[in-house]
């Protein structure tokens, strides 16, 4: 059949016939391989060694065991809400409406770092603050904050293999020492960083702690003026005696007393980096004599067990930033978004169980 | 008889065809690394995704006003239903994806940013599982648009390049 029917002969040169199909219905095949090759290799799925979110979770997993429903990181806390009010320093270094003056409702969350949700207190040695800020225009602000003055690793892949050097050995329990010496020795950024942090005298209880947001941020100001910045929450809790360890829950028990007799209160305070300061390696603690601004007042009004409270399904991303602070250098930011987005989709499809920290458990015994 | 798409349904279709392509190549690769491009490709994931629902609103309403150029009648019954089939999907996935991003975002209780200090309002209460259920769905849907449109450029090539028809012509920039 070598002639086209009338209407096809009106359309264009008609069907191709003989080899040459062969040969254009392979070029099609070929087209359609490669582009779902270019979206597999995006996609990470022929690069299985890549560094992903998926994979820093895991390593989570595997050194703290599975908890379901629980963060695979800090996963035993307790909620916390108040306000924070600028003192008027803030706007000058940025933008942000969180420092604009007025009182601004924050919910938060005090926790140990450890990734398991029913370890004693007395087994983490960090602790942390994590905050939201709502601001009534709906700028939000999230940060999360340890108790510690450096973090102890460079960047995520550095967070990665410090997490291998101390997987708990299945036998004893306990990391390897060999391995763990390895790691401090091919790195020694970490090792100088926990020398930092074990100098650092430790805090009575999660009320006068400091924490600090270790990772660097630009913050700009109305005029565009840009500043890296890091901030800490400084106590006005004065330092009591660390109370010997009463029972699992001591510091969340002291902290559920504490908060029953009254508001407590941290400073927010920003520090501006100086010239040729680090700021893209939070193991790297900037001199003291830089300048510090306070720029507002935290206050913490209430706690509440996670169970009932507002922040167990809450993920506190450091990229969850209002206009006036962005990221800068830090390749932390970014990573720690990727690595909680990855943590969040895990937990939140997990049935939750009960927080070992139980606020009514605490003052029933306080009234009885 | 016109048998092209109209300039405006040919401008949509192609314009929105590279948005979509973007998209889903932004997507897998975002969720897929923890180096510092994760905050540029969310940053653009965001708006972008809101900018093709509005397109896919202006393109529906283009599309009900004005019928496509009728399928070659020399094509099988099956193929016809089949490109009739497909290009629901298409339209279906060009809604959903967007929608299933900005309600999940909501569910999580997570601001919609567009960019700095511009959000939109959440769609869906928070909730946790309603979360996990959306996250996941947007992955499946993503899917599903990446594998129909390759179905749909393949069936595109097999009108351009072997039966050439005018099918490839009609919708041709
Ligand atoms: C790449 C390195 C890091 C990884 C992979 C990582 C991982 C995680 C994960 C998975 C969570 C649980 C998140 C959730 O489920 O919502 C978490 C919580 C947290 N992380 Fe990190 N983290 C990293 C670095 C840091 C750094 C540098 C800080 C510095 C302050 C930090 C502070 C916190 C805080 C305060 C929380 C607790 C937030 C809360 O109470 O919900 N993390 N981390
Ligand atoms: C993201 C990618 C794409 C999407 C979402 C998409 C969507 C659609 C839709 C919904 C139609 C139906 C016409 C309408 O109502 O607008 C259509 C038609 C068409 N598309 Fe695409 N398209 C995409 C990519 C492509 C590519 C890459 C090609 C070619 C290489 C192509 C070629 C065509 C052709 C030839 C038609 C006309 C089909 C007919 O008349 O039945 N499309 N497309
Ligand atoms: C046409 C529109 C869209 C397409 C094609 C698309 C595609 C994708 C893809 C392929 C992924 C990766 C899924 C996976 O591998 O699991 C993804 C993830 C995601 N998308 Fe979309 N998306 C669209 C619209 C949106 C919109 C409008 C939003 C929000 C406003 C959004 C928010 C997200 C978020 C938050 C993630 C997950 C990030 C993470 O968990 O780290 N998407 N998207």
């Amino acid at each position: 059949m070598s002639h086209h029917l009338p209407h096809e002969a009106q359309d264009g040169p008609g069907p191709v016939r003989g080899p040459a199909v062969i040969v254009r219905l392979a070029a099609i095949g070929a087209v359609v391989l490669t582009a779902a090759a270019g979206f597999a290799y995006t996609g990470g799925w022929l690069t299985p060694g890549r560094l992903s979110p998926e994979r820093v979770v895991d390593a989570l997993e595997a050194n703290n065991g599975q908890h379901p429903g629980f963060r695979r990181n800090h996963a035993k806390g307790i909620c916390i809400a108040g306000t924070f009010t600028g003192n008027g320093a803030g706007p000058t270094l940025s933008k942000a409406s969180v420092f604009a003056g007025a009182e601004v409702p924050v919910i938060g969350r005090l926790a140990l770092a450890a990734g398991r949700p029913a370890v004693p207190d007395e087994t983490s040695p960090v602790w942390s603050m994590a905050l939201r800020f709502l601001p009534a225009d709906g700028d939000e602000w999230r940060t999360g904050m340890n108790n510690i003055p450096v973090f102890p690793v460079r960047n995520v892949e550095e967070f990665a293999g410090f997490l291998a050097a101390t997987r708990p050995d299945p036998a004893t329990g306990k990391p390897d020492p060999a391995a763990v010496q390895a790691f401090l020795t091919a790195h020694p950024a970490t090792a100088a960083a926990l020398q930092t942090i074990k100098a650092a005298p430790p805090a009575a209880s999660f009320a006068t702690a400091t924490y600090s947001g270790l990772n660097t941020f630009r913050f700009v100001n109305a005029e565009g003026e840009e500043a890296a910045v890091r901030w800490s929450m400084v106590p006005e809790q004065t330092e009591t005696e660390r109370p010997a360890p009463s029972g699992p829950n001591y510091l969340f028990d002291e902290l559920i007393e504490a908060v029953g007799q009254g508001q407590l209160r941290w400073h927010l305070v920003v520090t501006l980096a100086g010239p040729g300061d680090v700021t893209a390696d939070p193991t790297v603690a900037w001199p003291p004599d830089r300048q510090r601004v306070e720029v507002g007042t935290l206050t913490v009004a209430s706690v509440e067990g996670e169970d009932t409270g507002s922040c167990r399904d809450v993920t506190f991303d450091p990229l969850v930033l209002p206009a006036g602070i962005e990221p800068a250098d830090d390749p932390f930011p970014a990573a720690r978004s990727a690595a909680y987005a990855e943590g969040l989709r895990r937990r939140d499809g997990e049935a939750k169980r009960p927080s070992a920290v139980q606020v009514s458990a605490v003052r029933a015994g306080e009234s009885g | 008889m016109n048998a092209r798409f109209t300039g405006m349904a040919r401008l949509l279709h192609w314009l929105m065809a590279v948005l979509i392509l973007t998209m889903l190549f932004i997507g897998v690769g975002m969720v897929s690394t923890v180096s510092a491009r994760y905050q540029l490709l969310v940053g653009i994931h965001r708006p972008l995704g809101i900018a093709i629902l509005v397109l896919a609103f202006i393109r529906l309403a283009w599309r009900l006003g004005h019928p496509p150029p009728p399928l070659p009648a020399d094509l099988p019954a099956v193929q016809q239903a089949l490109a009739k089939l497909s290009h629901y999907l298409l339209y279906f996935l060009m809604f959903a994806l967007p929608l299933v991003g900005w309600g999940m975002l909501s569910a999580q209780d997570y601001p919609v940013q567009l960019w700095p200090g511009v959000h939109l309002p959440p769609i869906l209460p928070a909730s946790p599982m309603l979360y996990a259920v959306l996250r996941s769905a947007h992955g499946l849907l993503a899917y599903l648009f990446f594998a129909t449109i390759l179905a749909h450029l393949a069936a595109a090539l097999m009108h351009g390049l072997v039966r050439r028809d005018r099918v490839f012509a009609s919708m041709a920039p």
